[in-house]
């Protein structure tokens, strides 16, 4: 025999149901059949042994009859009716099912069937529009990133490297004439050509350094002077190579010339030496110059 | 005797001179490898090479370049060579070589995803005045693959789709329009116009100049092409206003400046405008299709970020 109230009387109120979930305000009952899903003695499906209720499975309404007479029979308990897809025909349905049935439980199940047609036609609306697909983040990555972004910056150095960029359009004329600045160009065209000059001429700095023989301190050609004759002799020598010997000569004193301007513009390295003259004899004449000492003023 | 000893010096000495006079000519004598200073005999001598030495010692060490991680980047074997030829032809009859060769002119639609907060709204309208001839549209929840053609039947270049989350933007994603690539980047630091300090006043109708830094890979040259192509062709200096793409490590940094040149020397920049980072996610060839897309390049994690010396753009 089923005794509801027994039963209500041991899970209900203030009692232990394992389906119970309470709240500061309310109690909900978290059994599958349940009408309403609140703990009440109408809405229990354990302590009512006549009860309805309506569930949905994969988009198809269904209602759960339970009665007194296979209470017996836990397996056979519950009566599944499929329900119409069209609105109006389930409900008929229901009525139908549940002719002499209390109220209570016929309103309920017909709200219930409302609300599951209602989000039932929501989910086939949300699945045609697009989905929005949820990507977790991790957040032990996105804390890297955000510290490599950091340092990036750093690095970047943004400002300066903007600054850099559009000085280097201008110089290159990307902007054409609308900037009065092109004084500053000449002059880095001129430098830059000067430059050029330099460094060929750096290059000439590096010929091999020509040997030379230079005579003694003490010693004077005086010593070689008496032999007029080797001059002479040289003199002819030379008259008849005269013509090599001249263009040769040309281009030493050339050589000699571009050494000396090289010599001269590198910034003091040796101390400049003239042409190496050959010394002739001569003589040391001292001049004196007498000049009258100042008269003394006599005073008178 | 006596003479000697003053003599011995003295050659020695000479000799001494002579040797630092062949050092200074010749990159110094050789030395047998196990040589201390202790060994010469002649103190005067000693006595030379060891204050050498000591000189040497104070003398400050050669300054080092510091190692940093640009100069520790691992090398990519895509790293574009300005002469390459094959670049150069690639870049001839891509997607963009309508554009570089002055054929379009770029028409920008600014959208974002559904229901956007008033930061992103506000970040779009921004990027409107950054950007000339940009438009921007509300999202009423339509279907990117549905307004892409409607945009390339209306003539625009680019699509750029702004994504929102927890009322900040995070993500953009950027379609080149007549079946262009799509790039899909992610954005963090955004700063709205009104949170910059020291900021000018809002940026004219001026076309800005556009300066596209570090993109040295064979992808950051096609991303490079992809910001360029953003921007019509001709800068009006007038304006003095500069859109800057700056590739530091991977993350894009974007700024807008105004210039002014103080001299030849010196350029004053001051910035208006939003700025934000971007990286890159996916590039896509073909328009937005993220199912059936063929993807040139999508960054995976546990591949890409394993070394800090790897960067790919």
């Amino acid at each position: 025999m089923q005794h509801d109230d027994v039963i209500w009387d041991l899970i209900g109120n203030d009692s232990f149901c394992s389906y119970k979930v309470k709240t500061k305000t309310q109690r909900f009952c978290r059994n599958e059949y349940n009408l309403t899903g609140l703990c009440n003695r109408s809405s229990c499906p354990l302590a009512n042994s006549q009860y309805a209720t309506v569930r949905e499975e994969k988009g198809r309404c269904y209602l759960y009859m339970k009665v007194v007479e296979r209470a017996a029979f836990p397996a056979r308990m519950w009566e599944k009716v499929k329900l119409d897809r069209n609105y109006a025909k389930a409900l008929e349905q229901i009525d139908e099912n549940l002719m002499y049935w209390p109220q209570f439980i016929r309103h309920k199940c017909k709200q219930r069937l409302t609300k599951i047609a209602q989000y039932l036609i929501r989910i086939r609306k949300l699945t045609l529009k697009r989905q929005r697909k949820l990507v977790p983040l991790s957040r032990k990555v996105e804390r890297r990133e955000k510290r490599r972004e950091e340092k990036a910056l750093i690095a970047a150095q943004l400002e300066n490297a903007i600054e850099k960029e559009l000085l280097d359009r201008l110089k290159q004329g990307t902007y054409g004439d609308i900037y009065n600045f092109p004084i500053h160009a000449f002059n880095k065209a001129m430098e830059k050509q000067e430059e050029e000059t330099e460094s060929e001429e750096a290059e000439d700095e590096e010929e091999p350094v020509t040997r030379e023989f230079v005579a003694d301190d003490e010693f004077e050609e005086s010593d070689l002077s008496d032999f007029e004759d080797m001059n002479n002799l040289k003199g002819s020598s030379d008259e008849e190579e005269d013509a090599e010997e001249e263009s040769r000569e040309e281009e030493e004193s050339e050589e000699e010339l571009e050494e000396e301007k090289t010599k001269a513009q590198s910034k003091g390295k040796a101390p400049l030496k003239g042409p190496i003259r050959k010394k002739r004899a001569y003589v040391e004449i001292e001049y004196e110059q007498e000049t009258e000492p100042a008269q003394k003023s006599k005073a008178t | 005797k006596k003479v000697k000893p003053d003599e011995a010096p003295v050659q020695e000495m000479g000799q001494a001179e002579g040797e630092e006079t062949e050092k200074k000519s010749v990159s110094g004598p050789c030395f047998p490898p196990t040589f201390s200073v202790s060994e010469i005999k002649n103190k005067q001598r000693r006595h030379a090479m060891f204050l050498k030495l000591k000189e040497e010692k104070r003398k400050a060490p050669p300054k080092e370049v510091p190692k940093t991680i640009e100069n520790q980047r691992i090398y990519d074997e895509t790293t574009v060579n300005p002469e390459d030829e094959e670049v150069a032809f690639d870049e001839g009859t891509d997607e963009f070589s309508a554009y570089f060769s002055r054929l379009t002119n770029p028409k920008v639609l600014i959208t974002t995803s559904d229901r956007p907060r008033g930061r992103t709204v506000r970040f779009c309208e921004q990027l409107a005045t950054v950007i000339p001839h940009a438009h921007v549209y509300y999202r009423r929840g339509l279907a990117l693959k549905r307004v892409i053609p409607q945009c390339v039947s209306r003539g625009f270049t680019y699509v750029m789709v702004i994504n929102e989350d927890r009322k900040v933007p995070n993500g953009l994603v950027l379609c080149h329009l007549p079946d262009g690539p799509t790039a899909h980047f992610k954005v963090s630091n955004v700063r709205l116009r009104k949170e910059m300090k020291r900021r000018g006043k809002d940026p004219t109708e001026h076309v800005p100049e556009v300066i596209l830094n570090n993109f040295t890979t064979r992808l950051g040259h096609s991303i490079g092409r992809l910001f360029a192509a953003l921007f019509p062709h001709d800068p009006q200096f007038v304006g003095r206003q500069v859109a800057t793409f700056h590739n530091q490590r991977d993350f894009i940094f974007f700024r807008f400046h105004r210039y002014i040149f103080k001299n030849e020397k010196k350029v004053g920049i001051q910035e208006l405008g939003p700025r934000f980072t971007l990286k890159l996610r996916s590039l896509q060839k073909g328009t937005f299709d993220s199912k059936f897309g063929e993807y040139e390049w999508v960054h995976k994690r546990h591949e890409m970020d394993s070394s800090r010396r790897k960067f790919h753009l």
